[in-house]
């Protein structure tokens, strides 16, 4: 059974320009242990969707359900969703300083994350927040636990964030870009001890980005946002290899070529995102979409089965793509270079239909 | 001098030469630190060619860009721009030299004022220059919208009324206006989502092929880099640590810190991303305001030796017959080495732990 099952999700806002409808009828689910890749451009929802399941959005009109362990967050009350935040859902944001206190030392807020939760001694949660940093591999830990933030570098903090979210040992980590503040090699610390406190602890991560690298590197399978819906759902390798969605295939031909370092030309995507004021088309990939066709502007795709065709591990989720072209649409070759490994794995595996 | 066996190639003199630049900023009191951002970097870009200049936060790579263009003043060292010492020019006798090169900037928002309308921050430059009357002036700016794309009867609207991709757009016409043999561009597309980055990156390209342009391409994305560069010139903490053509820094980097750097960012291709292994490096960036002695790399290096905390290591070629590959390392790495003793501090600590 999934953790968290989020289920037709739409969350829309009142602003100076009319109704914002930030995410429009969402579904995902995210199994125990296990990493969602949550990718898309800015303004796609990503972002909002999470916020709104740990009930961070006040002022959202929110509408559909989320049940996280049996219990749906959405209807849960400001003290339930208290006691569940910090607890049974950790959260890493983009920015760690603007997350963390800076008028308190790093140690000070480890431990009253633990003791507003715990009864616990004064002491034992220091101990405690000692031995969190030191699983996130801050040096010297004992003596780093009474500096500042701002006393720690931005990897630090980043880190010291990540202690904090797996204080009460979450049953789900909620990271919404926790690495686009940070230079690469900093990076691959932070995503680093992410993995490993996975590892450890078993959590099940929701990881919110734009880097489809990051995304390559990191997740299980993969959900594709744009104008605030899920346009496709695969495990990673079926995502790369395998991507049926207009949409994920525009995205990954828009990535310079790794690998043959080509300097031929790129495929973008054409126009720009809609704006999320008032009604979009039945696909709202519709207007940059170079395979839309009438039923595109008619019926709103529902999420449809693709065969899978690239050797997943048997977990993977089932390939899912809103999307009116035919399944075999997913075989055809990418626009511009031919991605590397895609070519000799794909035909591997491929189910008997 | 370095300078001269980067690229002493068939060509006369390249397009731009820097000697020796320095770059140190003061912080504000009697005790303000001296932070020396760019720390004596010599570099040529021939004419045509496009250099990248890859670095991470705080390596001075911005810095460097506004020292060659002379927006700021050099507190040492020497600018050529087309075989002419500029670096002591007076704002005056710049002003030819500025038609000749131009800068774009990251921030699409924060680099157009949104009180004044795109025709005419695009045709600032004529003015600025008096070239161009003003009803001719409408005309070569509608070109120039045409140019990058942009619908020339847009004239009259707002920045605000663009996108992000739209305003980086409007950011080059500007600095197309006055046909510019060099363009300095400072992450022009860092700000931008993927499908709109391939869209100005394209843009870029058919120009450069169009009007013969000289890029030097300022970037920490190194996919974005190794699309775009001829060259590659990588920055640690002011100083140029290595630089070659693009395809050889990817496959035989040289200097530790190079090798590090690429070996950390993501792939977006899972088999590669799974089949690699990364180098951690340890620790962070250090401050400029207090460099460490030696190489600055040494702290944080899996092969540092006692050498590397005394001496400063000059950037010499590679190879005493390839000049074009050179690297600032009293131990740079063998074709196809493995950096070794990675994960430094990381590792102690997981080991100290058990």
């Amino acid at each position: 059974m999934a953790l968290l099952e989020v289920s037709d999700l739409r969350v829309s806002f009142e602003t100076a320009d009319g109704v914002v409808e930030a995410v429009r009828g969402l579904s995902f689910s995210v199994d125990a242990g296990r990493t969602l890749g949550l990718v898309g451009e800015s303004g796609s929802g990503k972002s909002v969707s999470t916020q709104t399941l740990t009930g961070l959005l006040p002022g959202a009109r929110i509408t559909g359900s989320a049940t996280f362990d049996g219990i749906d967050l959405l209807q849960a009350t400001q003290s339930e969703l208290r006691e569940i935040r910090g607890a049974r859902i950790g959260m890493i944001f983009q920015d760690p300083l603007s997350s963390l206190h800076p008028l308190y030392t790093v140690g000070w807020q480890i431990s009253e994350m633990i003791r507003a939760h715990r009864r616990m001694s004064r002491r034992a949660a220091r101990t405690r927040a000692i031995e969190l940093l030191r699983l996130v591999r801050i040096p010297d830990p004992a003596r780093r636990v009474d500096d500042y933030p701002h006393q720690f570098s931005g990897g630090m903090r980043q880190r010291a964030m990540i202690a904090m979210a797996m204080a009460l040992d979450p049953a789900l980590l909620i990271a919404d870009e926790p690495t686009t503040a940070l230079d690469v090699t900093v990076q691959a610390q932070v995503l680093g001890v992410m993995s490993s406190v996975q590892r450890e602890f078993g959590t099940a991560i929701v990881l919110i980005t734009h880097d489809l690298g990051v995304v390559a590197e990191m997740a299980d399978d993969v959900v594709v946002m744009y104008a605030g819906q899920a346009m496709e759902r695969a495990s990673r390798r079926e995502l790369f290899y395998h991507p049926h969605h207009p949409y994920t295939r525009g995205l990954l031909a828009s990535l310079p070529a790794r690998g043959t370092g080509d300097r031929e030309r790129l495929t973008p995507i054409a126009g720009s995102p809609p704006s999320l004021v008032g009604r979009l088309e039945p696909c709202p990939f519709v207007p940059r979409c170079p395979r839309a066709f009438d039923a595109c502007r008619t019926t709103p795709p529902p999420p449809r089965p693709i065969p899978s065709a690239v050797r997943a591990d048997s977990r993977g989720a089932a390939h899912l793509s809103a999307c009116w072209l035919p399944p075999d649409h997913a075989d055809e070759a990418l626009p511009g270079a031919p991605r590397g490994p895609s070519a000799s794995s794909a035909p591997e595996g491929v189910p008997a239909r | 001098m370095s300078a001269m066996t980067d690229c002493r190639r068939e060509s006369r003199h390249p397009l731009l030469a820097l000697d020796a630049v320095t770059k140190t900023f003061h912080e504000r009191g009697v005790r303000g630190a001296r932070v020396r951002a760019v720390d004596g970097v010599d570099l040529e870009v021939a004419a045509g060619e496009t250099l990248g200049l890859v670095g991470e936060t705080g390596c001075g790579k911005s810095t460097l860009a506004r020292c060659m263009t002379r927006l700021y003043d050099l507190t040492s060292g020497a600018v050529y721009f087309d075989g002419e010492d500029i670096t002591h020019h007076s704002r005056r006798a710049l002003r030819p030299i500025r038609r000749e090169m131009q800068m774009i900037f990251q921030d699409p928002y924060g680099s157009l004022n949104p009180r004044r309308r795109v025709g005419s921050i695009i045709g600032d430059p004529f003015v600025i220059h008096h070239v161009a009357g003003r009803r001719d002036r409408k005309t070569r700016v509608q070109e120039l919208m045409e140019m990058v794309g942009l619908n020339p009867e847009h004239y009259n609207r707002f920045p605000a009324e663009f996108s992000g991709g739209q305003r980086q757009r409007i950011g080059v016409a500007r600095a197309l206006a006055l046909q510019p043999r060099l363009l300095v561009c400072d992450e022009p597309v860092s700000a931008l989502d993927v499908s709109i980055q391939a869209q100005i990156l394209n843009l870029l390209s058919d120009l450069q092929e169009e009007l013969g342009l000289t890029y030097v391409f300022i970037t920490h994305d190194l996919s974005v880099v190794r699309h775009v560069s001829d060259r590659i010139a990588v920055m640690y903490l002011g100083r140029i640590v290595e630089s070659a053509p693009t395809e050889e820094i990817f496959s035989t980097p040289r200097h530790p810190y190079t090798r590090a750097l690429l070996s950390a960012v993501p792939i977006p291709d899972p088999d590669a991303s799974d089949s690699r292994t990364t180098t951690l490096l340890p620790g962070d960036p250090p401050s400029a305001v207090d460099p460490p002695a030696g190489c600055h790399f040494h702290p944080r290096c899996p092969r540092a030796q006692e050498r590397c905390s005394l001496d400063d290591p000059s950037l010499v070629p590679v190879l005493h017959d390839d000049v074009v590959h050179v690297t600032a390392c009293h131990f740079p790495l063998h074709r196809g080495e493995e950096l070794v003793g990675s994960e430094g501090q990381p590792r102690t600590d997981s080991e100290t732990r058990s």
